[in-house]
């Protein structure tokens, strides 16, 4: 794409007047509208949406949105001053937290980079190990795409579908990472424990299952005309936009822009995986709708190479500097049982420096920035969360339209609020 | 990995602005912060199509400030950009230095409108002021809130816990 | 076993509506067991052994008082018909004249068991546990169970606040509009450990604790906890609400809520499953 093509993005370069809606939250309640017959009107933050804490301001003529300002900071943790107060192998616990939907994508983010830092190779199974579950995850989180999208529609039987296929497949992450949610399962230095026994035979049952239902959502939505009636051209925004507004994820590809980290700039191994990239055309809510619904059975594909190539070794570095000693020497060995409790109470050391690392989660480019500073916690971690940015996208899309569109719109956008405030 | 149009180190240095090595693999430029927008734009116009990412630092207190070549004079707060470039597969790094006495950088909104919701962020956490930006309010935080919570001397704000009725309820 | 003591705090003051000879028992009183003079009819139909606090549904028997049904003389609602002399009903020769099926009851027994089992949740998802929470809604743990899968948008419709997540500082005074804004009586659930206390975000964005925003009755622990323990927490507050408990412990104190702890239940169902059209797919996962 040429720098001349990318000028095409001009109203969001709108200061004033444009889509957005720059009023701070004091002013919103006085201030006056942009035209007599126009109106504000607030929507949230109790739950606009199937999709958690975001209020909405609405500039509305009639009840076509004119302008609009997405107003976050409900679910604000203060997760990145929480993870300056704890140890590298603490980390995963704060970042899993973020994007609850797909937390292994977070553990990941904040373990390439410590990674990265320290100058760690990974055996290969552990990389293999991180693939196939944030696959999983990537299967669990599309298919709670779905079902908030189903639900927001009005489509109350997909959400009881998409939950039923969601359960399957956190009964299998909760068989390997013990738990359902916030695993804390990929931590740096490789994964927190093998895969258990049966797990092939479960993922090949899991993955059948799924994909076959795959196809029921299918017969159900994608040809309805209820939904397409929905759906199509609504919340539309363009390939220039999105690269100005710095969107990336489904949203991104649904406008035909072909951009996904696994493909183009790949990390862990998936450089050795065949599998397309899924793009739209129109960068609809539609295409969005589309490009999640194939982006799982991409996944189902990926996890079917992943299982025909999972290597035999050792789930996490041998560097004793990062992982404690295995189970059975502690009961043996003073040291040993020295060196465990120092890694778990103090942590281990990391060269200073920083360090960018990103992966490709269901919502777009999910980074890690991470500062050290020669000590045992990061000095400084920021989480660039793919929703985050991506909500800067809603008021292009909602420009022009009606407040009944308003939720199909955020529902398509698939913001995780926890990720957005962290 | 570096595709043909991408610009090299190189091309990159010939912006006049320090470098330094990403150890992720990238390259970490170091502008003078009046100098932030034109080399952002530089950047655009040789095929940085992303503004993927923009955090502050607040450097208060580190033992060792990492790699910072000898030309950058360390200050407080920090200000860090990342463009991403989709036809060479890179991304590189700008690190601004922000005196405490005076934090404030000029905005990215006119390059890069993906900012504005970052910047908003850095100025709530940080308190560095963006000149030019649109918006510049609190994101995060309430907007009556004091104080800039990621900045190093803004207490974590720990409670002690207390311990209720433990031991009773069962 | 005896009848439930009166609970006066929700008898109106003087009880108008009940005839003081109690007119509608009639004086024979043929479904009474003899020497049984305080058992109500109703009990034939509860459970043995009286079943703890929301163990079971035991559909009509869950009743507090009788059930009775008209069809035809002999019927045992007739047992029920009043005297010739009394006021009530006497147009339509009593209740039994009814052409449909009837409940007696003590009228606050009635009151607690309806609200019991029709506890509509406020949707009030946070944070992770907000997940959990519409996993609960889902079909396998399937909270249309207990009559309660009508999570509702708008507080004035919602009996029952499950606040799932970490509360901000930011959110805290929302979160008291929105309980504000509920009808009384209303119950909350703090649901996580972030709601409860905090959980591992003990910094400043986050209220230590929900408590301090609004009464909590029930703290169901775990980050997050699983439907399972959500569901205990549900049921132990709807035993709450039946025995009476939770109202005369508002009513002691009404800035706090009875604050009962449930314990973790997580894993614990055996969760094989799935309907599934293509049978067997699911079979032994
Ligand atoms: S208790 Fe745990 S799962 Fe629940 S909101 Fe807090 S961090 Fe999330």
């Amino acid at each position: 794409m040429s720098a001349g093509a990318l000028r095409t993005a001009g109203r969001v370069h709108a200061r004033s007047g444009g889509a957005v809606l720059r009023l701070s939250e004091a002013e919103s309640l006085t201030a006056a509208p942009s035209a007599p017959e126009r109106m504000i009107i607030n929507m949230g933050p109790q739950h606009p949406s199937t999709h958690g804490v975001l209020r909405l301001l609405l500039e509305l003529d009639g009840e076509t949105v004119t302008r609009c300002k997405p107003i976050i900071g409900y679910l604000h943790t203060g997760m990145e001053k929480t993870g300056e107060t704890l140890t590298y192998l603490q980390g995963p616990t704060n970042v899993t937290r973020m994007d609850y939907s797909s937390p292994l994508f977070c553990e990941l983010a904040f373990s390439m980079a410590t990674e990265t830092l320290l100058g760690l190779e990974l055996p290969p199974r552990a990389t293999w190990i991180r693939m196939l579950m944030c696959e999983l995850n990537r299967i669990s989180s599309h298919l709670l795409f779905q079902a908030t999208n189903g639900m927001d529609l009005g489509a109350v039987s997909m959400m009881l579908y998409g939950w039923r296929e969601r359960e399957e497949v956190l009964r299998l992450l909760e068989k390997i990472t013990g738990l359902r949610m916030n695993h804390n399962y990929i931590r740096p230095g490789g994964v927190a424990a093998d895969l258990p026994d049966g797990w092939r035979d479960d993922t090949l049952r899991l993955l059948e299952g799924v994909g076959d239902r795959l196809d029921e959502y299918d017969a159900l939505l994608t040809g309805q005309p209820i939904w397409r009636e929905r759906l199509q051209g609504v919340g539309v925004v363009s390939a220039a936009e999105c690269l100005a507004l710095g969107v990336t994820g489904p949203i991104l590809r649904s406008t035909g822009y072909s951009w996904d980290l696994r493909r183009h700039m790949p990390y862990l191994a998936y450089d050795r995986l065949d599998f397309d990239v899924v793009c739209g055309s129109y960068g609809d809510c539609f295409d969005r709708y589309a490009i999640r619904l194939n982006e799982i059975r991409e996944s189902i594909r990926l996890v079917r190479q992943i299982l025909d190539q999972m290597p035999a070794g050792d789930y996490r570095v041998g560097d004793r500097k990062v992982t404690p000693p295995p189970r059975g020497r502690i009961d043996e060995s003073m040291e040993a049982l020295i060196h465990h409790f120092k890694i778990f109470t103090e942590g281990f050391k990391v060269p200073a420096g920083e360090v960018y690392a990103a992966v490709e989660s269901p919502r777009g480019e999910l980074g890690c920035y991470m500062v050290s500073d020669g000590g045992p916690k990061p000095f400084r971690m920021h989480i660039r969360a793919p929703s985050f940015v991506n909500l800067q996208a809603l008021p292009y899309m909602l420009e022009g339209r009606m407040v009944a569109d308003a939720v199909a719109i955020i529902s398509s956008v698939d913001p995780i609020m926890g990720e957005v405030d962290r | 990995m570096t595709a043909v149009d991408a610009p090299a180190p190189q091309g990159l240095s010939r912006l006049g602005v320090a470098v330094s090595e990403d150890p992720g693999g990238g390259t970490v430029l170091h502008p003078e912060r009046e100098r932030l927008p034109e080399v952002v734009e530089a950047l655009r116009e040789a095929g940085y199509t992303q503004c993927i990412d923009l955090c502050g630092v607040d450097y208060l207190g580190a033992d060792d400030r990492g790699r910072l070549p000898d030309a950058v004079a360390p200050q407080r707060f920090e200000v860090a950009v990342t463009l991403i470039s989709h036809s060479g597969r890179e991304r590189v790094r700008l690190r601004v230095q922000v005196p405490a006495a005076d934090p404030s950088v000029p905005t990215l909104f006119d390059t890069f409108p993906g900012t504005e919701n970052l910047e908003r962020e850095v100025f709530d956490m940080f308190g560095i002021r963006f000149d030019g930006h649109p918006d510049m309010t609190r994101i995060l935080m309430p907007e009556d809130w004091e104080g800039h919570p990621l900045r190093k001397d803004y207490a974590v704000g720990v409670v002690p816990v207390r311990f209720k009725a433990a031991g009773d309820q069962r | 076993m005896s009848t439930p003591p009166p609970d006066d705090a929700l008898r109106p003051p003087g009880d108008a509506l009940r005839p003081p000879g109690d007119a509608l028992r009639p004086p024979g009183d043929a479904l009474r067991p003899p020497g049984d003079a305080l058992r109500p009819p109703g009990d034939a139909l509860r459970p043995p052994g009286d079943a703890p606090l929301g163990a079971a549904y035991g559909g009509l028997a869950e009743l507090p008082h009788g059930v009775a049904t008209r069809r035809g003389a002999g019927s045992p609602g007739d047992a029920l018909r009043p005297p010739e002399d009394a006021p009530l009903g006497a147009a339509y020769g009593g209740l039994a004249e009814l052409p449909h099926n009837f409940a007696t009851g003590r009228l606050e027994e009635l009151v607690k068991w309806s609200r019991a089992r029709s506890c509509w949740p406020a949707a009030f998802g946070l944070a992770c546990c907000a997940i959990e929470m519409m996993a609960t809604g889902g079909s396998h743990y399937d909270i249309a169970r207990y009559g309660m899968e009508v999570f509702r948008a708008s507080p004035r419709q919602a009996d029952l606040m499950i606040v799932a997540g970490r509360v901000s500082q930011k959110m805290a005074p929302v979160l008291r509009q929105i309980y504000d804004q509920m009808m009384a009586p209303k119950w909350v659930i703090s649901m996580g450990v972030c709601a409860s206390s905090g959980g591992m975000f003990n910094n400043y964005a986050i209220v230590q604790g929900v408590d301090q925003v609004v009464p909590v009755d029930v703290y169901a622990p775990g980050c997050p906890p699983g439907p399972e323990t959500l569901l205990h927490a549900i049921l132990t507050l709807h035993g709450l609400i039946r025995s009476g408990e939770l109202t005369r412990r508002r009513e002691a104190s009404p800035a706090r809520g009875a604050g009962i702890v449930v314990d973790q239940r997580d894993g614990q169902t055996a969760t094989r499953m799935v309907v599934s059209r293509k049978r067997g797919r699911f079979g032994r996962l």
